[in-house]
């Protein structure tokens, strides 16, 4: 079992060891979650160019937070605590609110008519729905990476330097520069470096989502959301943005939505589970994928229902 | 242990029932596809028929009969710069009608593309469902008002309560009774719902994810709009306005009540000027009778009209085209 865990996660991904459920196969998959969570260490202590931060410092924090779309609640009482530089994970069955939860922290809901809540979301401290808040100043800051590829039909270039244009950007060579710098923390420099100039809309789906990913990099954010930005991807492309998440999570607080329970165990720190409007549980991930303390998470991770 | 096992061969069975000399469903297939088929063919063919008309009338006569081209020339055509046909000394040059047709399209362009413009963003960006279903249907409206209408608002109030009191009071230009302007005003004004109406089709037809990704990025509203599903829907917008600034080349009555009969060769918008259309309204209802010089000058310009629109529609093609290998 072991041995078969240390080959390229890619394949593991692909062929998903929750592909089967056979009754009674709840240890085996707990057995293989915490053989993930090991094979991951190994990789994070090879990988961590950055001293390991005794005091965690809390980003976001969310207090009984109610959601609703129109009449229909769609988040009961969530409070939740984001570390900087953590990478988080909310998982959960379709319609279960994680998307809800994830757009409510860059207010994105605001566009949906008849959409309210009630319940305090601070950014370092700050209520990001009082009144005097700039929506546009806080969304600068809490970028987004939405599950389909939304590349402008313009040039890669003009992708990139979209959000420091609308910002007051004109310097050319400023902004060249950080067309370059955002394509290369997003892993996508070297692919297009000789053609900037082409349409956005020529590049494969793994590479339009890392220039969505590049694009939300530009405006410079200390936040990046992510709502399934790789479940439209083969696995080699998620494979790569897995890569890519695990290298901005040193500079970048990372808040993902994924449907892939496995992605979830490879890249996040703090994994919440929601179900039907409910935050069930929210614990470091090795934890809540071994030992989860509450029953629906534990048949969530071992493919009893979702 | 058996080897590889060898398959039976296969006995075909005699289909019953599938081969039949003469079926009724198949017969009102046919029947059907040959009515939907002369439905289709028909705009064609009539396009087909006007333009043999024009040949034959304009270019090249048959049975006897002179072209309007065979007896002027098109040298004298396209470059005399007086029009009358109806005067001792006739005179057949195009430019001034053709001076009349482009500065009341022009203006009309001017006014009615951005004002059809923005009122497809605000729709499409800004207004509420709500509102958007009051507004839309109202705009369309607009665009069922006959035109003979819009020419007397042009005579009868836009010159007069518009035009004099701004230009002639104030600045001292003489507006005469029928001018370019007033008729060219309301050319944009019908064409504002045509653009409206074409430019929010397709500024909505822009996928949400793109402005939410726009939202997320840190863009305004107007940002959005301007910076995303603009550029975004920019082949249907172009579209939306050369159909518009055909529209307004071809408009006829408005533009013969408002601008008037005077054909002119003159940039001049607050004279009265007469348009390729008006010139043909005009000829075809006196009394022109068939076969002289002055009911043939009709077939010469209403070849011309159609050669122009036609340009326009082969030019318009070839913009979506264009912008559509770039865009999707």
């Amino acid at each position: 079992m072991t041995s078969s865990m240390t080959m390229d996660r890619t394949t593991d991904a692909a062929t998903g060891f929750l592909g089967t459920r056979p009754e009674g196969s709840r240890m085996t998959i707990m057995q293989s979650f915490s053989d993930l969570m090991h094979q991951r260490q190994e990789r994070e202590t090879h990988k961590r160019t950055r001293p390991v931060e005794t005091e965690v410092v809390a980003k976001l924090d969310v207090r009984n937070l109610n959601f609703f779309y129109g009449e229909k609640q769609a988040l009961f009482d969530v409070s939740m605590t984001i570390a900087e530089r953590s990478v988080t994970a909310f998982i959960g069955p379709s319609g279960c609110g994680k998307s809800t939860f994830l757009r409510a922290l860059n207010r994105m809901n605001d566009i949906i008519e008849g959409a309210r809540h009630n319940g305090t979301v601070l950014l370092e401290g700050q209520e990001i729905y009082a009144p005097d808040v700039d929506v546009v100043a806080l969304r600068k800051r809490v970028g987004m990476v939405f599950q389909k590829s939304t590349p402008f039909p313009k040039s890669i270039f003009d992708n990139v330097a979209y959000g420091p244009k609308i910002a007051g950007q004109r310097n050319r060579k400023a902004l060249s520069e950080i067309v370059e710098q955002s394509l290369k923390r997003a892993a996508l420099w070297d692919e297009v470096k000789d053609r900037l100039q082409d349409s956005a809309l020529a590049l494969s789906g793994g590479q339009q989502q890392r220039l969505c990913i590049a694009r939300a990099l530009a405006t410079n954010p200390d936040v990046l959301l992510m709502d399934e930005p790789a479940s439209a991807l083969d696995p080699a492309s998620t494979a790569r943005i897995e890569d890519l998440i695990f290298e901005l999570k040193q500079n970048y607080t990372i808040v993902i939505v994924t449907h892939n329970m496995q992605q979830a165990a490879r890249i996040s720190d703090r994994t919440a589970f929601f179900f039907q409007g409910y935050l069930i549980e929210v614990d470091a991930t090795q934890k809540l994928f071994t030992t989860p303390t509450k029953k629906q998470t534990e048949d969530y991770i071992t493919g009893k229902f979702g | 242990m058996s080897v590889a096992q060898t398959t039976p061969p296969l006995t075909l069975k005699p289909a019953s029932g599938l081969i039949k000399k003469f079926s009724l469903t198949r017969a009102k297939e046919g029947v059907i596809k040959g009515l939907l088929f002369v439905c289709a063919s028909l705009s064609l063919v009539t396009t087909l028929m006007i333009v043999w008309m024009f040949l034959t009338e304009a270019v090249f006569g048959i049975g006897g009969n002179t072209a309007f081209f065979q007896e002027v020339s098109l040298l004298d055509f396209l470059t005399d710069t007086q029009w009358s046909p109806q005067f001792s000394e006739k005179h057949f040059g195009i430019l001034p009608l053709l001076c009349g047709t482009v500065v009341i399209a022009g203006i009309g362009g001017l006014i009615g593309l951005p004002i059809g413009l923005a009122a497809a963003i605000y729709l499409s960006e800004y207004a509420k469902p709500k509102l958007r279903r009051i507004i839309k249907p109202l705009l369309e409206i607009l665009a069922g008002v006959p035109s003979v209408v819009y020419g007397y608002f042009a005579l009868v109030f836009i010159t007069p309560y518009v035009l004099r009191p701004i230009f002639q009071s104030l600045l001292g230009i003489d507006v005469d009774v029928f001018n370019a302007m007033s008729a060219g005003i309301v050319v944009g004004v019908m064409i504002i719902p045509t653009v409206c109406s074409l430019s929010e089709d397709a500024l909505r037809s822009v996928p949400g994810g793109l402005r939410e990704a726009g939202y997320a990025l840190g863009s305004t509203n107007f940002d959005v709009s301007l910076k995303v599903v603009v550029p975004a829907a920019f082949s249907g917008i172009v579209a939306s306005f050369l159909l518009a600034i055909s529209r307004a080349i071809g408009e006829t009555m408005a533009v013969c009540i408002g601008a008037g009969l005077m054909p002119r060769l003159s940039l001049n918008p607050f004279r009265s000027m007469q348009t390729m259309t008006a010139y043909m309204v005009n000829a075809s209802l006196g009394d022109t009778p068939a076969g002289t010089i002055e009911y043939k000058s009709l077939y010469g310009v209403g070849f011309m009209l159609f050669l122009i629109t036609l340009g326009m529609n082969i030019l318009a093609q070839r913009v979506m085209k264009r912008f559509r290998e770039v865009y999707e």
